[in-house]
């Protein structure tokens, strides 16, 4: 174990999702955390709080989330890898400058550990609801990209992916992580750092007075001057121009909100990651995320011992949502089973993708605790039928 | 001063160089006082001896909220409410930048009224400009958190009933290490009080009081700018170290002015836990 | 066993969740086996009955949480009573005689009695209750093995109490071997 020079913290340890989190970040290159302590996210910003000043990263502590979130696109602004972390009630509060960090292109992560809602609802125990706020919680129509971990390595492993996501999109990138991922304790292999793939955003390789900040390069994103480079860029979450001036016309928003998602979508085959489990031969797919996909995985093996045909598809990326490999799968199958920790959200995805290809079957949860197996198994059984 | 500066100002004036000219003309009424203030600031940043490449300007949403846009620096037009926290994460992640954060009385102290006491209870390290011009212009004139008592608004339609922030006061109470007021017909002081807070390490204030005749001085008995301004000179009065407490501004009463604290104090970056100031 | 299902529980203050961490680390880092730790958290964490519970096992750990367990060692009467009940008759129950009267409530499984509460007044404070009884633990069962756990508990515990800790895990895993002698039970 040693904190080299990157500040890996490389070694194997029995650590805390919400702590791998943190070192995760670190790992990365984040180098500015801003956030509001919130059960149950508050452990990665008291990892931050200790860790950020032995690597040279400044922490604070800030009034609110909604002060959190815009500390964080201003540090990004100031050239800083950046993150906040936080759960539902404070999710509501940052999807303002979410907002303004989708429009301004800014690289950042936000980590929504969650728990039961709506409302302060279940401030200690697991929920899966806010995954449509991902998506959409913010006003206005855009792409986003969230990430959704099982275990706390691979809170670690995706909290780097979702650095090098947003740096590589200049796009804010969430990690949807849950309560029940981010208090468990497992073991983590942090690698040394010559292992830890990083990505740093594109800068602008021309001068100041032929630089145009938000024109696009090829993969529809464009490299990015921060302040202090000499650039004198303007940002605005106003529609704006490739010069980044406001331009208050159809025009201009056309132009710029059909390149914000299509640097997304098209994009969508390089972002997403899935795991696959069992599929060659399944004739049904249970369809989870985060802590429901490790659930999911005993009441699989038990169907596979009654003779069952049945696989995992678990969403890593859980948006930009997996259409193309979902088609493919609904050509093959009998049914999905979708468990989550909510009333049914990536179901409706689901149903919405595969239409009457195949059958899509919710498994809601409120949430508070995580499923009973043996009502997954039972969902299988009916699929299989 | 660079080369393309030195170009620019054979030809035009001094202070276009720190304009966005493809940006003119802006989009305040006649008789606001925002050109004012914004021509006082573009002084104050050519006189304060300051690497304007390490200049960072932050605005949050309003007519003020506008100023960003305008200024030829790397400036940053942020969401509403937001701008000094904003701006906190842009002067922690790069420490070289001198970070001014130039808004309205709606966004600063309302929406953004819980950011300001913080940033100043933290002695961050950022300039803010707070032009007051005792409503919400860029909605069309509605009650702000600075409106005098009794005072009509498009949603104080019957006079306000409510009392109003004393900027000042507030700024001070929080940690504020630096606060001073002035009108926008006190351009040179004002311009002289600019410099001293940009140059003041820790958070420091200027409240800017500004008219706008459009939609507060019109519903005021001021209706014009020139009005607005003979009020501030009928009834503002300098006093350097007046006690903040005593300078609310009240209906048609009198505007204290001068600068009321500068004090020393260690910032945030002074006080943080690791060598990387 | 392939698959050990243990809950750790008693009341906040007593380093419930710390002995389960040590306990997970030291099947994780020393014994390479899966394991993984689940606890109480909130209110319960601040004084009330809290849990500590690891899922240990030679294979990957999928489904994270306790199905039934089959180790319990309860160090307040309050989750003995909790939990007594839900142990198997193959399981084992530990118990801190010095808290618990296991006559409370029925129980299938067998019980060990360890005063580790009296024992850690007596090593000279009470705060070792914990890894006294971890010392129990490893020397009783076959969960995680003895080296790991005193690996685990060293590495975990304050520098300046590391002397009060060895003598605590020292303690505790004595007594077990006289209680294995006495019982015939592992």
């Amino acid at each position: 174990m040693s904190n080299n020079g990157k500040g890996v913290l490389t070694g194997e340890f029995f650590m805390e999702g919400d702590v791998a989190c943190a070192e995760g970040a670190i790992a990365a290159g984040c180098r500015f955390f801003a956030g509001y302590p919130i059960t149950p996210a508050t452990e990665i910003a008291e990892r931050m709080a200790r860790r950020l000043p032995q690597v040279g990263g400044v922490f604070i502590q800030m009034e609110d989330e909604m002060a959190s979130m815009a500390a964080v696109l201003g540090a990004s602004w100031g050239g800083a890898k950046s993150m906040t972390a936080t759960s539902g009630p404070g999710f509501s509060l940052m999807m303002e400058n979410l907002g303004l960090g989708i429009m301004t292109e800014t690289p950042c992560v936000l980590v929504n550990v969650q728990r039961g809602g709506p409302s302060t609802g279940l401030p200690t125990a697991v929920g899966q609801g806010d995954v449509m706020q991902a998506r959409w919680g913010s006003h206005g129509h855009y792409e986003i990209i969230a990430l959704s971990p099982s275990s706390p390595q691979e809170f670690f492993d995706l909290t780097i992916t979702a650095f090098n996501l947003s740096e590589t999109y200049r796009v804010p990138v969430v990690i949807l992580a849950d309560e029940a991922v981010g208090h468990m304790t497992e073991r983590v292999v942090i690698p040394p750092p010559e292992q830890v793939h990083t990505v740093d955003r594109r800068k602008p390789t021309v001068p100041p007075d032929e630089y145009l900040p938000y024109k696009a390069e090829g993969d529809g994103v464009p490299p990015m001057a921060v302040a202090g480079d000499g650039y004198h860029i303007h940002v605005t979450g106003l529609t704006h121009d490739e010069r980044g001036y406001p331009a208050m016309n159809a025009e201009a928003q056309d132009r710029l909100i059909r390149r914000l998602v299509a640097k997304i979508r098209d994009n969508a085959d390089d972002i997403i990651i899935l795991t696959e489990r069992d599929l060659d031969d399944a004739e049904v797919v249970v369809i989870a995320y985060g802590i429901t996909a490790r659930v999911s995985m005993l009441p699989i093996e038990m169907a596979r011992r009654e003779g069952i045909r049945v696989g995992l598809l678990k969403l890593v990326t859980v948006w930009p949502f997996p259409e193309k490999r979902l088609i493919e799968l609904a050509g093959q199958v009998k049914a999905f089973v979708v468990p989550e920790l909510n009333m049914g959200q990536i179901a409706l995805e689901v149903q919405r993708v595969v239409g009457s290809r195949a059958r899509t079957i919710p498994v809601p949860h409120p949430g508070g605790t995580v499923h009973d197996p043996k009502v997954i198994l039972e969902a299988i059984r009916s699929a299989a039928q | 001063m660079t080369q393309l500066a030195q170009r620019e100002i054979a030809e035009t004036h001094p202070r276009d160089v720190l304009l966005r000219q493809d940006r003119l003309p802006h989009i305040w009424c006649p008789g606001c006082g925002l050109g004012i203030a914004l021509n006082c600031f573009l002084g104050a940043l050519m006189k304060s001896g300051l690497d304007l490449k390490k200049v960072a300007v932050v605005s949050g949403i309003g007519c003020a909220g506008r100023v960003a846009g305008y200024i030829n620096l790397d400036s940053f037009h942020t969401t509403h409410g937001r701008a000094i926290p904003f701006a906190t994460g842009l002067k922690l992640a790069n420490p070289e930048l001198k970070v001014v954060v130039f808004s309205g009385d709606g966004d600063l102290i309302a929406i953004g009224g819980n950011h300001f006491i913080h940033a100043a209870r933290r002695n961050m390290d950022i300039t803010v400009i707070c032009v007051n011009n005792f409503n919400y212009g860029m909605t069309g004139g509605q009650l702000g958190p600075t409106t005098p008592t009794t005072a009509f608004t498009t949603t104080s339609p019957y006079g306000n009933r409510e009392h109003p922030f004393n900027i000042p006061y507030l700024a001070a109470g929080s940690g504020a290490v630096y606060v001073a007021r002035w009108t926008t017909l006190h351009v040179r002081r004002l311009e002289r009080s600019m410099i001293e807070a940009l140059q003041k390490k820790g958070f420091a204030l200027v409240e800017v009081i500004s008219p706008c005749p459009t939609l507060y001085g019109r519903r005021n008995k001021m209706p014009t700018g020139v009005e607005e301004m003979e009020y501030y000179r009928r009834k503002s009065v300098i006093r350097h170290g007046a006690d903040p407490r005593d300078v609310e501004i009240r209906y048609e009463g009198e505007i204290v002015v001068g600068k009321f604290v500068d004090v020393e104090k260690p910032t945030f970056i002074d006080l943080l836990p690791n060598d990387n100031r | 066993m392939a698959r050990n299902e243990v809950c750790i529980s008693g009341f906040g203050g007593q380093g419930i969740i710390l002995a389960g961490h040590i306990m997970g680390e030291a099947a994780s880092k020393f014994d390479k086996k899966s394991a993984v730790l689940t606890k109480s958290y909130g209110p319960e964490s601040r004084g009330g009955a809290c849990a500590a519970r690891l899922v240990i096992s030679d294979s990957d750990v999928h489904y994270p949480y306790l199905t039934q367990p089959n180790l319990l060692v309860a160090m307040s009467q309050e989750a003995y009573d909790k939990y007594a009940s839900k142990v198997p008759a193959d399981g084992l129950i530990i118990i801190d005689e010095t808290l618990v009267d296991p006559e409370a409530v029925p129980h299938r499984a067998p019980v060990l009695r360890m005063p580790a509460t009296k024992v850690a007044e007596e090593l000279g404070n009470r705060i070792v209750a914990n890894v006294v009884m971890l010392g129990f633990v490893a020397g009783a069962t076959d969960v995680v093995s003895a080296e790991a756990m005193r690996k685990a508990v060293l590495e975990t515990v304050p520098k300046k109490a590391l002397e009060l800790n060895r003598k605590a895990f020292d303690t505790g895993l004595e007594y077990a071997k006289k209680v294995v002698e006495i019982t015939g039970s592992r």
